[in-house]
């Protein structure tokens, strides 16, 4: 079970801007996080137009998720956040305030569920394989290798997509890495701390 | 190698789990009619616990629930070093957010946080939210935990309440039966929604059930609806039964999700079909519980855990003809019947599914 495990590729999301690998891949200068998504969408030429009916949370991991996965791999995905899809929530919340005028929308309850954004990316790359999400007050820097590691060793995954996807209002952070048995760094909670 | 050592539930049948599996062997239903009471649907069908659930003050009611179901379980195994919480929800403390703001108590890790801080867990609890697969994908993870040696023993807790939230959502997805649910059913037409908290104790300890396998793959088809191939369902099974070295048919019984929506109990049986498990006996508990959303996963495998303990197989309640394409063995009375290797199933939005195989030991 001590087996090592290398972080391969990774993205981040935060302040209008996408980094691949620590080199910046896309700027939206200032804007909503909608407007900077919208705007990402087309400069990273994504052609898949289901994403302007997902959630914020969803469209933060899809994007983030979007330079990293190779379709139809045995790639599980284990994200994790703090507000699990608390905005979605707040948003649905506001449909069915008024006991006397509520109008609940489908499109939008689907929504409040946090492991939506991993049904997401599963459909966009064919990914038969393990979804799971977690939720933390913080970084959970010791369970990602744990867990990941964990599950390539087991054999449930040949490669691990980690996320931390976090959305509430107009704050967003997103750390989305993979995991396997090559990389550029040990899988381990001293790398991911020096990262995030 | 994991074991169950220890396990109860918290239902609208019973505050502890021999009462509750006292009524449902008697045949009772936790679902009726609720009428004018202050929700936002002026009448529905659901299984809600009544009476005073609020026992420990400055808890949230679910947490009380959560507190409560844990309460035997850490009397009788009481928290050591190496014991990791691992809380299954899907929505938490969602009446907090009543008001439309992001309340300390909506965050899911506070409410595991302060159910951990109750008993004196050491380690930061997890929270794992991941639909209607939560509950039994929570005993996977657990399972992994314990195999691997991450943690020693791992104490599940999951539950979930019924709120204007979950009611309307259901309500505005056309999806809310009309009178109690009927798993499997002709003419099923819905969910009816339940509230419960359940608790498991996975742990290297030998114990009365060992965790014999898991799968839990994505049907990569659509967020809302499950695939009419039941695929990720039917991958997650041939995983878990592959695992526990089985071919399928030594299984004794599945419990099964059996939502009693048209498009879930059809799918799970094209996919128990492929599989070639049509004579292993079925029951969905839906039709005692209600859905009872990130409780039910754990939930109807500790019903299942009484079942194979006591050699008696639960009926499906609310079956009169089956209505699904492909011929499937649902019990339809008590059974008597030794049990060895047993299965529970779910599926759940986001295209989730998750299987896992339990074996009796003597």
């Amino acid at each position: 079970m001590n087996k090592t495990f290398y972080i391969q590729d990774y993205c981040e999301i935060r302040d209008g801007e996408i980094r691949l690998n620590g080199e910046n891949i896309f700027s939206a200068g200032e804007d909503t996080f909608s407007g900077f998504a919208k705007k990402a969408y087309q400069d990273l030429d994504l052609a898949y137009p289901k994403f302007f009916k997902m959630d914020k949370l969803s469209k933060l991991a899809f994007l983030a998720a979007s330079r990293l996965l190779t379709p139809e791999s045995n790639t599980a995905l284990v994200f994790a956040n703090r507000s699990s899809s608390l905005d979605t929530d707040l948003a649905y919340q506001q449909t069915i305030r008024d006991k006397a005028a509520w109008y609940p929308s489908p499109a939008v309850f689907v929504y409040t569920l946090p492991n939506i954004c991993l049904g997401e990316i599963s459909i966009k790359y064919k990914l038969y394989s393990e979804n799971s999400f977690f939720v933390f007050e913080n970084f959970p820097a010791a369970f990602f290798p744990a867990y990941a590691g964990l599950l390539i060793s087991t054999g449930k995954a040949e490669e691990v997509l980690c996320g931390w996807v976090e959305m509430l209002g107009e704050e967003y952070r997103a750390f989305v890495y993979k995991v396997g048995n090559k990389g550029f760094a040990e899988h381990n909670e001293q790398n991911l701390n020096r990262m995030i | 190698m994991s074991f169950i050592v220890d396990y109860n539930c918290f239902t609208p049948l019973g505050t502890d789990l021999s009462t509750t599996v006292g009524r449902l062997e008697a045949g009772i239903s936790g679902i009726r009619l609720f009428e004018d009471s202050g929700q936002l649907l002026p009448s529905y069908y659901a299984a809600q616990i009544r009476g005073e659930v609020c026992t420990h003050s400055g808890y949230s009611r679910l947490e009380n629930m959560l507190i409560r179901v844990l309460e035997p379980v850490i009397a009788r195994n009481p928290v050591q070093e190496r014991s990791l919480l691992l809380v299954s929800t899907t929505k938490g403390n969602i009446r907090s957010i009543a008001a439309g703001e992001p309340v300390n108590d909506a965050f899911l890790p506070v409410m595991a946080e302060n159910v951990a801080r109750h008993f004196g867990f050491r380690e930061t609890p997890w929270v794992l939210s991941n639909a209607c697969v939560s509950g039994i994908l929570a005993v996977a993870v657990a399972k992994r935990l314990t195999d691997a040696g991450i943690f020693d023993h791992v104490y599940v807790a999951a539950g979930d309440e019924v709120t204007d939230f979950v009611l309307s959502g259901f309500a505005g997805f056309q999806a809310l039966s009309s009178g109690p649910c009927k798993p499997y059913d002709k003419n099923r037409d819905g969910v009816t929604l339940g509230e419960a908290a359940a608790a498991a104790l996975v742990s290297k300890a030998p114990g009365l059930f060992r965790v014999a396998g898991d799968g839990a793959i994505n049907d990569a088809n659509h967020i809302s609806g499950p695939s009419r191939t039941g695929e990720g369902l039917y991958r997650s099974i041939r995983q878990a039964l592959t695992e526990a070295g089985l071919n399928g048919p030594e299984l004794d019984f599945i419990s099964a999700h059996g939502t009693a929506t048209e498009y879930n109990d059809e799918m799970e049986a094209i996919a128990l079909d492929r599989l070639g498990l049509n004579q292993v006996p079925v029951n969905s508990l839906k039709g005692y519980f209600g859905h009872t959303l990130g409780a039910s996963g754990l939930l109807e495998a500790v019903i299942s855990f009484e079942s194979a303990r006591k050699g008696l197989l639960y009926p499906s309640l609310g079956l009169e003809t089956l209505g699904v394409s492909k011929e499937i063995r649902v019990i339809r009375e008590p059974e008597n019947r030794p049990v060895r290797y047993f299965m529970k199933t779910a599926s759940g939005f986001g295209g989730c599914n998750t299987a896992v195989i339990f074996e009796k030991l003597n």
